[in-house]
């Protein structure tokens, strides 16, 4: 390598890295430097306070109902969106009547801001002339107020985010299942084998790696994903389908309390260091990825 | 498979996919007809665009609709611009350091700016750019995913090709935009296509950094208007959410396979 190889390389990248260091890794340490200083407020700058901000976030009930809400935001959404995933995914694969307008239909949620999606679905929910009252009303049932109910708010949430990230998680699925060759199912069958045992014992397996890479992907999701929030329940009734991200958004941004937003915010970088490690390892063992 | 096998697997595809329009579909049925139609569904309903129009004069939708394309194409341009030459670099030049800032590179695909909204406002505060359509772009104008495509489809270019244009003296720069880049074409539809409706789609930051009618896009915008407490009509609301998707919804609509394939390139590699 020349010393004219340095300097080219280092200019090409020089721009992206300025950016990137500027919006991402300069914030990301700035924000647990932060974690230790309190909120200035009006004349009063900050302060060290060492771990004080920590200790407050032990002991913040609320801290521990969202951080307990995304771990069941997580357990709720992901395996089932995976899940809806392959099976589009399967159905899609295959030639039938229909077969654009099904691709289409599983599609089309992911084209459409999360915003938009709460509002039509907010139309669902609402008390009394929501469309789900409208029909159970139908058959002599009262009315229902899913999103403003502690026990069904964090549910009604998790069903509007399996509608709109199954049908973009079947899209690498379905990327996966054009690589699988036609002659280790048709052997299969031969053997006798029925659709569930190919299924189980060869496609499934060779979909691993898809199913980590959309694991991860679906795990930063459930951190990342908060808008419709806004739109649906605001976080209540009494923070029962608030996330991590509308917490740290909350008390940031409504209360002007930086010092604690950013420390709940190493909360979060902490769990994505944890999902690094964990996929890292997960990686080199499980699977054999090209 | 028997053919009963077969006759059941496709009604269930049918059948889900029934159930995964119909919230589209219902929000299309209140949109287009008048509002004592939202839950009474009779097929001779009369049609009428009359809601649209009741929301596009409801809120200033026009100046919103210009914002995002301003913002999604600002972003747009410098993601090209900047991973192109970070790509090329990582995929072609040896130099100190060029691991770790790799590894710095794919770091954002973890740690997206998305998250880091209390530290951003701060940095575009400290800039004195707090309710400017730049603000919102900025963090995203340089993006790890899109280096690590790029980089991953330069690289299968072969070197071959980047040695003859060397011997008729090309420069760095040139080979870059005569050989890579028309041979990515793919790849930078691909990336195009996701950059634009995920930003078109963003909402948390632009919602932190925008306070003002010149610089919200159609996403703020729409939240606003449907969160405002002044009695606005349901199917006026879903005649703005509608509004709002039509332009990503008609492109999908219009380029649904480019748009399959593009998502699929973009995950896959």
């Amino acid at each position: 390598m020349t010393r004219r190889d340095w300097i080219h390389g280092w200019l090409l990248v020089l721009p992206a890295m300025a950016f990137l260091v500027l919006f991402t890794h300069l914030p990301a340490i700035t924000t647990i430097w932060n974690s230790f200083f309190s909120t200035p407020r009006g004349r009063r700058p900050a302060m060290f306070v060492g771990l004080d901000n920590y200790e407050r976030l032990l002991n913040d009930p609320i801290f521990w109902k969202v951080l307990t809400n995304n771990l069941w935001f997580a357990l709720g959404t992901i395996p089932t969106s995976i899940a809806l995933a392959i099976a589009m995914a399967l159905f899609v694969n295959r030639r039938f009547m229909g077969r654009g307008f099904v691709r289409m239909a599983y599609f089309t949620p992911t084209v459409l801001p999360l915003i938009a999606v709460a509002n039509i679905w907010l139309f669902f929910y609402t008390p009394g002339f929501g469309l789900i009252d409208q029909v159970i009303g139908l058959f002599g049932y009262g009315q229902t107020n899913l999103l403003g109910e502690p026990d069904t708010a964090l549910a009604a949430i998790m069903v509007v985010t399996i509608w709109k990230e199954a049908g973009f998680f079947m899209i690498f699925y379905l990327a996966a299942l054009q690589t699988i060759p036609p002659q280790l199912t048709e052997a299969a069958r031969i053997e006798g084998a029925n659709g569930w045992t190919i299924f189980r014992r060869i496609t499934f397996p060779l979909l691993m790696p898809t199913t980590l890479f959309v694991s991860v992907n679906a795990v930063i999701n459930s951190f990342r994903l908060v808008d419709h929030i806004f739109i649906l329940t605001g976080g209540g009734p009494d923070n029962a389908s608030s996330l991590l991200l509308f917490y740290i958004y909350e008390t940031s941004f409504r209360f002007w309390d930086t010092a604690y937003g950013a420390t709940l915010t190493v909360v979060m970088l902490a769990l994505l260091c944890l999902l690094a490690i964990g996929q890292f390892f997960f990686f080199d063992r499980k699977v054999h990825y090209k | 498979m028997t053919s009963l096998d077969r006759w059941l697997s496709n009604a269930a595809a049918i059948l889900l996919a029934l159930l995964w329009v119909l919230p589209l579909i219902y929000a299309i049925w209140t949109a287009i007809h008048p509002a004592a139609y939202e839950a009474r569904f009779v097929l001779t309903a009369p049609l009428s665009l009359e809601n649209f129009v009741k929301a596009w004069d409801a809120a200033p939708f026009a100046r919103y609709f210009l914002n995002t394309f301003i913002l999604v194409t600002t972003i747009l341009i410098g993601q090209f611009i900047l991973c192109t030459l970070a790509a090329y670099a990582f995929a072609r030049y040896r130099f100190p350091g060029r691991n770790i800032l790799f590894t710095l590179v794919l770091l954002q695909l973890l740690v997206m700016p998305d998250i880091l909204i209390v530290e951003n406002y701060r940095m575009i505060r400290s800039l004195g750019l707090v309710d400017t359509i730049s603000a919102i772009a900025l963090p995203y104008i340089a993006s790890g995913f899109g280096v690590f495509l790029i980089r991953q489809s330069f690289m299968t270019v072969p070197r071959e090709l980047d040695d003859a244009a060397r011997i008729e003296g090309a420069g760095a720069l040139s080979i870059l935009w005569r050989v890579y880049v028309p041979l990515a074409k793919p790849i930078y539809l691909a990336y195009g296509l996701v950059s634009v409706s995920h930003h078109w789609n963003n909402f948390l930051w632009p919602l932190i950094v925008t306070n003002s009618e010149e610089t919200r896009p159609v996403t703020v915008g729409l939240s606003i208007f449907s969160t405002s407490d002044s009695g606005i009509e349901w199917s006026v609301i879903n005649a703005a959410t509608l509004m709002t998707s039509a332009p990503l919804l008609i492109a999908f609509l219009l380029f649904q396979r480019q748009f399959v394939q593009s998502f699929m390139r973009a995950g896959i590699k």
